[in-house]
């Protein structure tokens, strides 16, 4: 199965920025489906970011994060070539794991 | 039979042990260590992301209030046409930055979004969060166990939450 997530890791200088975007419902339990019954609430909890053997960004996320969320953020002391693990659970205990070269 | 029943009822014991020492620890941390690093550990922060108001959440997220501060640059679109992707960044010229979190206010849970920056990540971060309703959108930035704050209005023409 293809991965949930998609990242871009470029690393110019020091400095390697990233940006990810993962398929994921994120529903919210707040919105109802056609037949008027709510759609029971499904979202990502936690986002891991881990360069080098160290957490270089967690997020920890509520229902209020956009469908398929998207994320950026920049960190220092990775250079080209090195791997980032990226990982997420959900609220149903789901998850995925991926690792990119940063480019 | 005895001398397979001893050592795994031995066994037994143990876990039953471990397992009672597991929960008793369970049962303390929230008491002891919650407010001071909730957001930057690993543990979900269950509670802050139930709080309705963003006052509350900030306080279950952090156990203190923030102040205003211009060093905190939030970018939101002054009106999003569909509030269930609303662009939201933040950027800061403050040192020594744990964490930043988003609230959206008049959301059914004010917490959206609550990041760890660790050492050597640079105080930033754009994501794409839903919006009810136009409302005020708050960032948070804590730094050097201090929290600061912006603020700005987005106007949301159609609902994020399926209203």
């Amino acid at each position: 199965m293809a991965s949930s997530i998609r990242v871009r890791a470029t690393a110019n200088g020091d400095i390697t920025e990233v940006q990810a975007l993962i398929q994921h419902p994120m529903d919210s339990g707040f919105v109802k489906d056609s037949k008027g019954s709510l759609i029971p609430a499904h979202f990502i909890q936690e986002l891991k970011f881990e360069c080098n053997g160290k957490d270089v960004f967690v997020a920890d996320w509520g229902p209020a994060v956009s469908k398929d969320p998207y994320v950026k953020f920049s960190f220092k002391g990775a250079k080209k070539g090195d791997d980032l693990k990226i990982s997420w659970t959900d609220n149903k205990g789901a998850s995925d794991t991926t690792t990119a070269k940063i480019s | 039979m005895t001398t397979t029943t001893g050592p795994l009822a031995t066994r037994r014991l143990m876990l039953q042990g471990a397992a009672s020492v597991a929960l008793l620890g369970l049962g303390n941390l929230p008491f002891a260590a919650a407010p001071a690093h909730a957001a930057a550990n690993d543990k979900y922060p269950e509670a802050a992301f139930r709080q309705k108001s963003e006052a509350d959440a900030i306080k279950a997220l952090y156990g203190k209030t923030a102040e205003p501060s211009d060093k905190v640059k939030l970018d939101a679109p002054e009106i999003a046409e569909n509030g269930g992707v609303v662009p939201i960044s933040v950027t800061t010229t403050l040192d020594k930055v744990t964490s930043i979190s988003f609230f959206v206010a008049e959301n059914p849970n004010a917490l959206a979004a609550s990041y760890g920056i660790p050492d050597g990540t640079v105080p930033g971060v754009a994501n794409r969060l839903k919006m009810a309703k136009t409302t005020n959108v708050v960032a948070i930035v804590e730094a050097d166990g201090k929290l600061y704050s912006a603020t700005r209005e987005v106007k949301v023409t159609v609902g994020g939450c399926g209203g």
